[in-house]
């Protein structure tokens, strides 16, 4: 098992979009390894020749109707928003392609 | 006149012996829930078991719920028997936190389906209980609003997730609560506060609602006091909901009814090996042999089975689960709903993003999230969720092995009492073995219940967990009713009356 | 200035030094009811979060739900591109971080789409066809709309903030992605284009789809690399999104493959990014350029069960599929009994349909054709409009075609009549009686205006008793002219030819 190193843990921040402070960092480092190791038995007992279960309960087709249900007001669901104006989200500046 | 039974017995009761005083009229609905709402104002500043309380609500529900009942009408069974919510599943108009700083103060324009069926019922809903942030951990120590306390011993956890539903119950706030479990957490929270706790089977109660961690291993359930109250609330909550996928179509069980059979002649139990030995206290164990042998007595056989392959439950688990976390909490992002935070250099929407992120979730989800994506990641997935969902596969099927000898399997709940606040938070390898004995059945989708099995270590609680093939969740009720009601006989009285008194501080 | 702006290659030199190779990613947006996932409607241009329900805002503890009606319209899709549909087939979550996504991830399908491994010939405007392989089509969410806000031209640079509108969240697409297209070389931007057009077609006739580019009900996105000879292998490719209209997808390959042959002549490499298209410089610029590769970290939607479309219902689907395109102007091409250069040319002008009803209102093929490739083409052209938007129907077109066969006018008269319909004079038949210009076929007023016109003209008289039968043509003449073209000129050319005993 790779060693989880603090650039990784930088990058993931990064991936997933949450800010760290250095000290957080090093910390989280320090503690996946010993979570690594934890899982890492796992990979040696699940054998090519062994399906995959993603849904405990195996179930297929379930589907709905194409027929509208009840939706929410435009003030429901603006309700929650940080920032609202004109009837949409106020979000900050985006960077970057649209 | 109604007949006055003071208040402090009322609460005292079993659900199921509210609901009976409440058709006999003993007691109005508003008195109950006052009653219960006096009792909160007294104990839960201590035990910090809520997080919102509703007063005016319940008290409005309780009061129609009267005049329904005084005008004749058909009610449910537990109609105007006070319930309370863990607040990871959404109550419209009611704040829903989840436990986490980055939905203070959300106020969800929807009810969760099983939110829908407690309000169609007439249940007055109290308010919302304290849990570790998103579900995540095993002592409700993570919360953001501070923990909750363990009503044995205030000094000591309640267990988690969702450690306020069971102490809420434990401590006689409420005689109901629903509580969710993906790893355990109904089910450990159970056992480290002398109370009962279901986990049905995945599919059986609608997800639609519930703030999602591990999609494919969460499931809502009942907390309570008596197995036959939990068998007629999970009555209540289950049932195929068209607004989840994985909404099993069956039919609602006779939970209750398998509850006061009180009958385990020829029931063939399962010991599983591998959750018995070191890692489990001694009096945990011995309180899990002493409720076995009484099931002999009573008729039961008891045969010893191997699950070999639960020796990866734990590994995969906590493979399986961040990934899907680290996905289902992607959307809090301070764009259109909870914490925004914006710092004051580049308040760019990326940035807001991280700042709220990073502002809003504690550390255990942080470290979820961060090993999920990980796990996730182009390179990595084959060796680790991919070998995880296979490790899944060996589990049902070592479960489907053994529910070939036996009807039911049984363990200890959890591996010891409850540990003292602040013990384990800080070594989360440590704290993630809490859990070793109920990750299996959220792999494989199959229902467990855990029951007080007596006082262990440190006077302390322990509890005895029973689980079932998938879609077989009556026989729980079937084991657990008729051990409650042996137990209980031996010890003369249900468990939680050893309870300490509690001293009582004034709640927020 | 960055390399990426080296002076481009003349396209016609690009294409006889390097060798194009295309791939086209095709996006529809369904017509269904309801969103793909939730039962909000799906519709254009409601007011603003307004067409929500809690899935459609991802909002915590909210579940998706498949629309049964969007797997269908993905299944025709397939089945219209001659794909094999999965027996069994996931969605995925797609993860990125992005403010037009409610969730942060976008619910798709990764390794196990509903169809794959198919082709659709496209025709190209001389008749060339070209098959075009298939890689994959499958389901996927609409993300919702970001307004950008503050800066000069509404664009996101400059922008202070955005405003984001979710009614568009959750629609279903199904995106269409090609193998990689070779062997086009300087055909390579007409290809690009007529294939979107030959999908668009298609949507239509399945009836799944409004498809209209210019409400983005379909949007290509278009990749295009650069090789030096076939037999080489692939070169790096450029992917320009949502280029919205044939034309734009024309344009854009050809500034692609003269932009990429300058770089690549230069020694440069070709980067691997994102484009736009602008429209107004008729040119391609960078998008932000991709990092980490772009990890969407893919893993089956844990909230949704595999979707696996029985070969009974396949089959249903199949045998309602309506008539596509290509079979359907082979069949009319037949029965039309038109040439191939015929057909090509009513085709590139649009005017199938028209041509379709105007037969399907009683005219004969030919003479619809006449008609709309003729005379409306004209009269189109110089008013500057289509030929759908001029106010005459193929109903219309018949009836009149139905008078000059009937012998009721003639075509002189007929053209006439043509230009009253498309001022608004009403139908034909209405304006021939209300106007007085049937034919005058009557013998006694034609054998009247004949002795008129020989009393009037002996010299041409002498000329056509003395041989010259042309010289009739100067008899006539008047004759429609004191008729106002309404004689009926085969008749008065009869009764001369009797009344001077000529044959």
């Amino acid at each position: 098992m790779p060693s989880i190193g603090r650039d990784d843990v930088a990058r993931l921040a990064d991936l997933a979009r949450i800010q760290l402070t250095e000290e957080e960092i090093a910390r989280f480092a320090g503690e996946f390894d010993s979570i690594m190791d934890a899982v890492a038995s796992v990979s040696e007992v699940a054998s090519e020749d062994v399906p995959a279960t993603s849904h405990p309960i195996a179930m297929t087709n379930v589907f709905r109707e194409d027929v509208v249900t009840e939706t929410l007001t435009q003030e429901e669901a603006l309700a929650g928003a940080p920032d609202a104006q004109d009837g949409r989200f106020a979000v900050p500046q985006i960077l970057g392609e649209e | 006149m109604k007949d006055h039974m003071t208040s402090n017995d009322m609460i005292r009761r079993s659900a199921a012996a509210q609901a009976a005083a409440l058709a006999a009229g003993e007691t109005s609905s508003e008195e109950l829930t006052r009653a219960h709402l006096d009792r909160i104002a007294a104990v839960d500043g201590d035990l910090n078991a809520f997080l919102h309380v509703s007063e005016e609500e319940a008290l409005t529900t309780a009061r129609d719920v009267d005049s329904r009942r005084e005008a004749g009408e058909t009610l449910h069974p537990l109609a105007g028997v006070p319930i309370a919510v863990k607040d990871v599943v959404v109550t419209k108009g009611q704040p829903t936190t989840a436990g986490s700083k980055i939905l203070e103060g959300w106020v969800p324009p929807y009810d969760a389906t099983l939110v829908e069926k407690l309000r169609a019922a007439g249940l007055p809903i109290l308010g919302k209980t304290n849990m570790d942030e998103f579900a995540m951990g095993s002592s409700t120590e993570t919360s953001a609003y501070g923990p909750t306390r363990n009503p044995w011993d205030r000094d000591r956890i309640p267990g988690g997730s969702g450690g306020g539903s069971a102490a809420a119950v434990g401590a006689f706030e409420a005689p109901l609560a629903i509580g969710t479990d993906t790893g355990g957490s109904i089910r450990q929270p159970g056992a480290v506060t002398g109370t009962v706790g279901v986990k049905p089977t995945y599919g059986s109660v609608s997800r639609y609602g519930l703030i999602a961690m591990a999609s494919s291993l969460d499931q809502a359930g009942p907390v309570t006091r008596t197995v036959e109250d939990s068998a007629l609330l999970h009555e209540l909550i289950a049932g195929h909901d068209l607004r989840d996928s994985t909404s099993l179509p069956d039919p609602v069980g006779a939970y209750a009814e398998a509850a006061r059979r009180r009958d385990v002649k020829g029931l063939r139990i399962g010991v599983i090996e591998e959750l018995e030995g070191e890692g489990f206290a001694p009096e945990v164990r011995a309180r899990f042999t002493e409720s076995l042998d009484q099931l002999e007595r009573a008729g039961a056989e008891i045969v010893r089975v191997s699950c070999p392959n639960f020796e990866y439950a734990l590994g995969a688990y906590y493979l399986i689960m961040p990934s899907e976390a680290s996905s289902n909490l992607a959307k809090f992002d301070g764009m259109r709903f909870g914490l925004r935070v914006v710092p004051e250099d580049h308040p760019t929407a990326e940035n807001v993003m991280k700042a709220t992120r990073g502002a809003g979730f504690g550390d255990e989800v942080k470290r979820r999230i961060l090993l999920g994506t990980y796990a996730l990641s182009a390179g990595y997935y084959d060796a680790y969720y991919g070998s995880a969902q296979k490790v899944r596969t060996l589990v049902q099927r070592d479960f489907a092995a053994a529910f070939e000898q036996v009807d039911v399997l049984a363990s200890p709940t959890a591996p010891t009492v409850a540990f003292r606040l602040g013990e384990k938070i800080d070594d989360p390898t440590a704290m993630y073995m809490n859990d070793i004995a109920t990750i299996p059945a959220n792999l494989a989708g199959t229902p467990g219940i855990s029951l007080p099995s007596g006082l262990a270590e440190d006077g302390l609680p322990a509890g005895i967990q029973f689980l079932a093939p998938a879609r077989a969740d009556e026989r729980l009720y079937q084991v657990g009713g008729a051990l409650e009601a042996l137990l209980e006989d031996a010890w003369g009285g249900p468990l939680l009356a050893k309870a300490p008194e509690l001293a009582g501080g004034a709640a927020r | 200035m960055t390399t990426t702006d080296l002076t481009p290659v003349d396209f016609d030199e690009a294409i006889a030094r390097y060798d194009p190779v295309l791939g086209i990613e095709v996006h529809v947006e369904l017509g269904t009811a309801t969103k793909m996932f939730d039962g909000a409607p799906n519709v254009f241009a409601a007011e603003p979060n307004t067409a929500i329900t809690p899935t459609s805002l991802g909002l915590p503890g909210s579940l998706p739900v498949v629309n049964a009606k969007a797997v269908e319209h993905a299944i025709r899709i397939g089945l219209a591109l001659n794909c094999s549909i999965a027996e069994t087939c996931r969605f995925a979550r797609k993860q990125y971080f992005y403010p037009d996504l409610t969730k942060n991830f976008q619910t798709s399908q990764y390794d196990e789409p509903i169809a794959f491994d198919g082709w659709v010939d496209v025709e190209l405007e001389d008749g060339e066809i070209v098959r075009v392989e298939i890689e994959r089509a499958h389901m996927e969410e609409d993300a919702g709309k970001n307004t950008h806000v503050g800066g000069a031209t509404g664009r996101i640079h400059g922008a202070t903030h955005s405003e984001v509108d979710y009614n568009r969240a959750g629609v279903p697409l199904v995106e269409i992605v090609t193998r990689p297209i070779p062997d086009t070389k300087g055909r390579a931007p007409e290809v690009a284009a007529a294939y979107v057009r030959t999908l668009r077609d298609i949507f239509r006739a399945l009836d799944v789809s409004e498809a209209r580019m210019e409400r983005g009900n379909v949007r290509a996105d278009v990749n295009v690399s650069l090789r030096t000879a076939p037999s080489a292998p692939l070169g790096t490719r450029t992917e320009t999104k949502n280029v919205n209209s044939f034309r734009s997808i024309e344009r854009t390959v050809r500034f692609e493959i003269s932009r990429q042959a300058g770089l690549l002549d230069a020694g440069e490499s070709i980067v691997q990014e994102t484009r736009h298209f602008h429209e107004d410089t008729g040119g391609t610029s960078s998008g932000r350029p991709k990092s980490d590769a772009e990890d969407y970290r893919y893993f089956p939607e844990p909230d949704l069960v595999p979707v696996a479309p029985s070969r009974e219902w396949v089959e249903e689907i199949r045998a309602a599929l309506p008539e596509l395109p290509a079979a359907r102007r082979r069949r009319l091409r037949g029965e039309w009994d038109f040439t191939d250069l015929e057909m090509r040319d009513v085709i590139n002008a649009g005017a199938l349909d028209l041509i379709e009803q105007t037969v399907a209102a009683g005219a004969s093929a030919q003479s619809a054709r006449k008609w709309w490739m003729g005379e409306l083409a004209r009269v189109a052209k110089d008013r500057e409009v289509e030929i759908e938007a001029l106010s005459i129907t193929p109903a219309q077109i018949a009836e009149l075609q139905g008078l000059v066969d009937g012998k009721k006018i003639n075509d002189k008269i007929a053209k006439q009549v043509l230009v009253k319909v498309l001022d608004g004079n009403g139908d034909p038949a209405a304006i021939v009686e209300s106007e007085g210009l049937a034919v005058v076929s009557d013998d006694s007023v034609l054998t009247d205006a004949v002795d008129q016109s020989i009393a009037d003209n002996p010299d041409v008289v002498a000329k056509i008793q003395g041989g010259k039968v042309q010289a009739i043509g100067a008899l006539i003449g008047p004759i429609m002219k004191a008729t106002r073209g309404q004689a009926d000129a085969g008749r008065v050319r009869e009764i001369i030819m009797e009344k001077l005993g000529v044959s």
